[in-house]
């Protein structure tokens, strides 16, 4: 069974966010998603820096499957990209929730706002079944 | 390392030669003093140095790797890799075809142009549609090629149109045609049947929306029943439709693409019309045309003159230009005009008919042990999931592997993307039902091995040159030189 992890904000895109700090938020992919790519071999990633609005695709992950896009799933600007996916794409199958992280985002809007549309671990739960 | 696994540099000793080449009977030359210096290499090409007998093992060797629709079954979905009869292989050398000049002058090659102004006319006869072009020599050239069509049409009307939308489940290479063709790709999704939302079609049309790229049957292998209404969608907002011909194999003789609303179409002649495929061309991707966006072709079309005499003609001032060099893939072109003339319109109905009918014949054989991704009937082709075997810790690569072992090409895998696990199978009309059920009881026998014993499957194939290759590592690190030597 795939990890749902706690306490995560998740887009039906398979998606999560993780708010670190006020306006800071940590993107990545759900264990389900890698699961479903397989063996990711590749990550493309936004220059830091770069404006994204929530539901922008703003990066691509290969696998030995299919290649697939990132979105973001809330809007701001890029502020960090993982640069050790650049080497290590396996991090993403092995640990998607810790070291397997895509790109860090400052809010452009109201926090509170921005995570309204995602779903709780629970909804992402029950998105999957 | 094994002879029979060595590259022909390994083979390589030096003064070894397969032939000694007769004393030169003509003045020799020194290639400095007719070759400007900065354009000759300063040391000798590296080339293998070996025995006649040496190539032809080698290479012989190699050939017996390959695998193809002539020594095994193919069910490769999406790719219709059916059996190509030799007759037409034979036609297409007659030397009154192959040994012409591109450049003779008309008069003397009437025959070969009739062959292609009939060609035309019996496309456009199969398509539905009012002109063809036969110079794109792939599908995605054909695609290409429609494209600029299309965007020839808007322009000569004065509107600047920038969208194609394409459905999810559309052949992979039409968002890279329309990106290549200047064009921004809009996604489609599909509904949870695998057709085509008309909800989300009719919010995504708009003044800018250039063309909806479609394949029909899908890329799932359904027909999309409510073709009309997408039809006139499309058109109500201006734009125009494209009829991926990658799936024509299903519907020939019994449905035309000019009749479901479609203003431009390819086919490709090297999947359905009798040319081997899959080894990278050539190929031939006719495009045909509604009588609105005739005037755009490419030039030269082939016509024909009040006497009847046949004539490159390149009156066509608003053409796109000409998009290949000659008229295309000529000996391509000959085997589909063989191909069409030998089956004749009942016979090519009969050709999907049979390929229709091998494909649901062998998905209601297996859906006891796989899942089928849609109910109902399906055309030319089926959409396996292997996910029940995951319980067993087995997978569809892994499936795939397993039936090398038994002789056949695998199924396409993990295509298409929105059915987990997909096994995506296209038996064709070539074969058996020996052959049908000869697959499908491997097909079985694996599923059962899934679940008695997983590490057989999973340690697949073993009757291979080489066995399981490390895919994700060959695409993290790969290794793109060899070192000889």
């Amino acid at each position: 069974m795939s990890e749902i992890r706690e306490g995560l904000a998740y887009s039906r895109e398979h998606e999560w966010a993780e708010k670190r700090g006020e306006r800071i938020v940590r993107v990545g992919i759900t264990d389900y998603a890698q699961s479903l790519l397989g063996d990711i071999v590749f990550v493309e990633l936004p220059e830091p820096g770069t404006q994204v609005s929530a539901g922008d695709s703003v990066g691509s992950i290969e696998s030995v499957k299919t290649v697939s896009e990132l979105y973001s799933p809330v809007g701001g600007t890029v502020t960090a990209v993982n640069e050790s996916l650049v080497d290590s794409p396996e991090l993403v199958n092995g640990e998607p929730y810790d070291s397997g992280w895509m790109i860090e985002v400052e809010l452009g809007g109201d926090a509170e706002e921005a995570f309204k549309g995602l779903l709780t671990a629970e909804g992402y739960r029950e998105h999957l079944a | 390392m094994k002879p029979d696994k060595a590259l022909i540099f390994e083979l390589s000793r030096p003064g070894r030669a397969a032939y000694s080449l007769p004393e030169c009977d003509v003045p020799e030359l020194c290639a400095d003093s007719v070759i400007p210096a900065g354009l000759l290499r300063a040391k000798p090409a590296e080339l293998p140095e070996v025995y006649e007998v040496d190539v032809i093992r080698h290479y012989t060797e190699l050939s017996r790797r390959n695998f193809g629709v002539d020594n095994g079954f193919y069910p490769l979905g999406s790719c219709t890799m059916k059996y190509n009869p030799k007759l037409n292989e034979d036609v297409a050398r007659f030397p009154g075809f192959a040994k012409l000049h591109p450049y003779q002058p008309e008069s003397s090659v009437q025959g070969a142009l009739e062959l292609l102004h009939t060609l035309q006319s019996d496309l456009a006869a199969l398509t539905g549609m009012d002109g063809v072009t036969l110079q794109p020599a792939a599908g995605a050239h054909g695609e290409w090629t429609g494209l600029m069509l299309i965007r020839a049409y808007h322009e000569s009307r004065g509107e600047r149109r920038t969208k194609v939308i394409v459905p999810d489940s559309s052949h992979g290479t039409n968002p890279a045609s329309a990106a290549v063709a200047g064009f921004e790709t809009v996604t489609l999704k599909s509904d949870e049947r695998g057709m085509v939302d008309l909800e989300a079609l009719k919010a995504a049309v708009g003044d800018d929306t250039a063309a909806l790229m479609l394949t029909n049957p899908s890329t799932l292998g359904l027909f999309e029943e409510r073709i009309v209404e997408i039809a006139d969608i499309v058109h109500e907002a201006g734009g125009l439709l494209y009829y991926d011909g990658a799936n024509s194999n299903a519907i020939m003789g019994i449905a035309r693409p000019g009749d479901m609303g479609f203003d431009v179409v390819h086919l490709n002649l090297h999947k359905t019309m009798s040319t081997p495929h899959g080894g990278g061309g050539p190929g031939a991707g006719p495009v045909g045309v509604k009588s609105k966006l005739l005037p755009f072709l490419p030039v030269p079309t082939v016509g024909r003159r009040a006497d009847g005499a046949y004539f490159w003609d390149g009156d066509r001032p608003q053409s796109i230009g000409r998009v290949k060099a000659y008229c295309g893939n000529f000996g391509i072109l000959v085997r589909a005009y063989a191909y069409i003339r030998t089956y004749g319109p009942e016979g090519l109905r009969r050709v999907s008919e049979c390929a229709v009918l091998n494909a649901n014949y062998m998905m209601r054989r297996l859906a006891p042990y796989y899942d089928v991704a849609f109910p109902g009937v399906c055309k030319h082709e089926f959409v396996l999931s292997g996910k029940r075997l995951k319980a067993f810790g087995v997978r569809t690569l892994d499936v795939a592997k397993r039936l090398l072992d038994f002789g056949y090409h695998p199924p396409t895998i993990y295509f298409p993307l929105n059915v987990e696990e997909s096994m995506m199978i296209e038996p064709t009309e070539t074969e058996s039902k020996e052959t049908l059920d000869a697959f499908i009881d491997a097909m079985i026998r694996i599923a059962e091995e899934a679940e008695t014993d997983p590490q057989l499957v999973l340690n697949a194939p073993y009757t291979t040159v080489v066995k399981r290759l490390d895919e994700a590592t060959a695409a993290r690190k790969p290794v793109l030189n060899c070192s000889c030597g």
